[in-house]
């Protein structure tokens, strides 16, 4: 194989280490089968279909390999759940709705490499003994899921889907879903809805654990794009050796996506917990804006609790203890979590001194009132009142005192809903008034305690 | 009753074939095949997937009222939809779309949140607001119709696309 290059002005940085993305950008590189097959394209799954399905999901667990679509979980364990005694078909689905603000790396996979996912897809289907699987694409990538359907139909001549895949008896089918715009849809239970016809209401867990009650009722895998491109590495690898490159329980690569204030956003490949926040700063990102200095950043897609710039941070127990600035926090997901926030989805916004607290947090709120499903009250009225009392904010027509009712809305929508949308609404505005109080309250007006305008109040309503 | 061309009645058949444990299952892809070609859903497109699935009228209408994907009134021949969302907020896509709608001459006064889609005068071009398109490094970003743009700052530029 000659050396890779890159197109001018899309090379990766130093600090990179490309796997999934190593594709992305290449010259020469194109969608099509031929261009896959010409680097090894399919090998891994000609491979993984001699070995046994359990030690599939083996090298998967030993691989420590943790979803990339949000919560970080472990995937082989994830596969491991399916019932042991269970008899109904299995289904497995790719979470291709990337709706997560701040994350915009599956769009790249499905545009420029979506062999990789099909090949990652096929090992996972076949380890899980799924013979019919889905990749659900969200409605605003149409050229992707044409792109993606291509792929398909590609991978079917060749004989990498349908019938007796290369001889081993495992047959697979696999079709591409489009979403319709709605972010509940990345949501697993709610994109299986979704997937079933109806409105896209999350199930409550327990009972509706996809791995045991997903689609149809039956077993279904939901990995996100990124997590089972990962699959196809770790076959080639190995799980062991997979499991050198990253960190401790933060293993492999994974792709940040990084926005807001930086001279040079984008998407970075890099190994978890081996670049720190500073890093990801000043040389991924070419530094902050000239004369511009940092004041929050929201490292896992927007519903990641903030993080306030001048923050210090302890991780770690008894001996291993230490603090950490906003600069050193290594990406990853233990030490993330330890900060009081996520790793989440990998999207990182980052915010500088020219921006308004309150602002942001109103655009998220927007964000969040305009995606709740409606199913739960908390959820459904909560994130309206958490919009329209940061519209009220912004307008300059809030008085203090609606700062703790902001909070007490919020504190009371998380851990009393279906899904994790409660959390995922309820913490920007946690954080932000745990965080930014003091900027939230200068921008009410105290002559307006006590006078809530509720002709106002009810007009806004009534336009909702 | 809704007409429906052969051939697109076709690859919708086929779509269906996508589905084989649940018809229900292609409601979404029959909605859109329909979207597609009609510009939106009418109460006609409605009965007729309903017809078509072996379905409650009522269980398609609640799709397509549930998804911000679906219309029920036609678009502009160039639907423009800019992200509103957090970084490409601060990337300027509340310019973006002041901007839009000061080139294209559409009102948005009357949006609301049922409402959400503005029309020009000359039904040429509508707009909305669509929430975080994944591109978020790359602001402000909008789609007009199925095709995507990023870093959008020469709007002239950009309409001049779509006559
Ligand atoms: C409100 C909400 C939105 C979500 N959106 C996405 C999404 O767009 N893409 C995604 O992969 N996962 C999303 N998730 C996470 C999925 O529910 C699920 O955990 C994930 O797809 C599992 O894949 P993984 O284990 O490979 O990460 C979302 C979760 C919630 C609660
Ligand atoms: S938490 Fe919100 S989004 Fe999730 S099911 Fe309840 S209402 Fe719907
Ligand atoms: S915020 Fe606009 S694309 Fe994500």
């Amino acid at each position: 194989m000659g050396a890779i290059t890159y197109k001018r002005g899309r090379e990766p940085h130093g600090k990179e280490h490309r796997v999934i993305f190593r594709n992305i950008d290449r010259e020469g590189w194109d969608a099509s089968i031929g261009t896959y097959l010409k680097e090894g394209g399919y090998e891994q799954l000609k491979k993984a279909l001699k070995m046994e399905r359990a030690a599939i999901t083996e090298e998967v667990k030993k691989s420590g390999l943790r979803g990339r679509g949000g919560a970080g979980f472990p995937c082989g364990v994830k596969w491991g759940f399916i019932p042991p005694s269970n008899t109904k078909p299995v289904y497995l689905i790719c979470n291709a709705d990337e709706s997560e603000p701040g994350t915009f790396k599956d769009r790249y996979i499905l545009h420029q490499d979506p062999h990789q996912l099909v090949e990652g897809m096929a090992i996972a289907c076949f380890a899980v003994g799924a013979k019919l699987a889905y990749i659900y694409i969200r409605e605003e990538f149409p050229e992707a899921a044409k792109i993606v359907e291509k792929a398909i139909a590609e991978a079917h001549e060749k004989g990498f889907l349908g019938k007796d895949i290369q001889g081993s008896g495992f047959d697979l089918e696999i079709y591409v879903h489009r979403g319709a715009g709605a972010y509940i849809c990345g949501e697993e239970t709610g994109l299986i809805e979704s997937l079933e016809g109806k409105r896209p209401y999350p199930r409550i867990k327990p009972p509706y654990f996809p791995a045991a009650m997903g689609l149809y009722l039956c077993p279904t895998i939901v990995n996100n794009v990124e997590t089972l491109c990962h699959v196809k590495h770790i076959i080639e690898m190995g799980g062991e050796e997979y499991a050198k490159t990253g960190t401790k329980n933060n293993t492999g690569t994974r792709i940040l996506c990084v926005s807001g204030d930086v001279q040079k956003p984008g998407y970075f490949e890099v190994e978890v917990g081996k670049v720190t926040m500073g890093e990801v700063i000043n040389d991924l990102c070419g530094g902050l804006k000239p004369g511009r200095e940092l004041k929050a950043v929201i490292p896992g897609g927007s519903s990641a609790k903030v993080l306030r710039a001048d923050e210090i941070y302890t991780v770690g127990r008894g001996d291993d203890a230490r603090k950490l600035t906003i600069w050193d926090i290594p990406m990853d997901f233990d030490t993330l979590a330890a900060c009081g926030s996520m790793a989440g989805s990998g999207g990182v916004i980052i915010m500088d001194d020219s921006r308004s607290m309150s602002w942001v947090l109103n655009n998220l709120n927007n964000f969040y009132a305009h995606e709740s499903c409606g199913q739960c009250t908390p959820c459904r009225e909560g994130s309206l009142w958490m919009k329209k009392i940061t519209d009220r904010i912004v307008a300059g027509k809030a008085s203090p005192a609606d700062i703790d009712t902001l909070y007490g809305v919020a504190k009371n929508i998380d851990g009393r809903t279906i899904c994790a949308f409660g959390e995922a609404c309820s913490w920007p505005t946690e954080s932000f008034v745990e965080k930014f109080r003091d900027e939230l309250i200068g921008d009410t007006k105290p002559e307006l305690e006590g006078a809530l305008v509720n002709a106002e109040t009810l007009t806004a309503a009534a336009s909702l | 009753m809704l007409a429906v061309p052969q051939d697109l009645e076709a690859e919708i058949d086929e779509r269906i074939t996508h589905y084989p444990v649940s018809k229900r299952s292609a409601v979404l892809p029959v909605l859109h095949h329909l979207q597609h070609h009609f510009g939106y859903i009418s109460e006609q497109a409605v009965e007729w997937t309903a017809a078509k699935l072996g379905l409650e009228p009522i269980k398609v209408l609640e799709v397509v009222t549930f998804y911000p994907g679906f219309r029920q009134e036609a678009p502009g021949k160039y639907h423009i939809r800019v992200c509103r969302t957090l970084s490409c907020a601060m990337a300027g896509s509340y310019e973006l779309m002041e901007s839009l709608c000061d080139k294209t001459g559409i009102d948005r006064s009357g949006v609301t949140h049922h409402h959400p889609i503005a029309i020009s005068a000359d039904g040429k071009y509508s707009i909305e607001f669509a929430e975080c398109l994944a591109s978020c490094g790359f602001g402000p970003v909008c789609m007009v119709n199925d095709d995507f743009h990023e870093a959008v700052t020469d709007v002239d530029g950009l309409l001049k696309q779509y006559p």
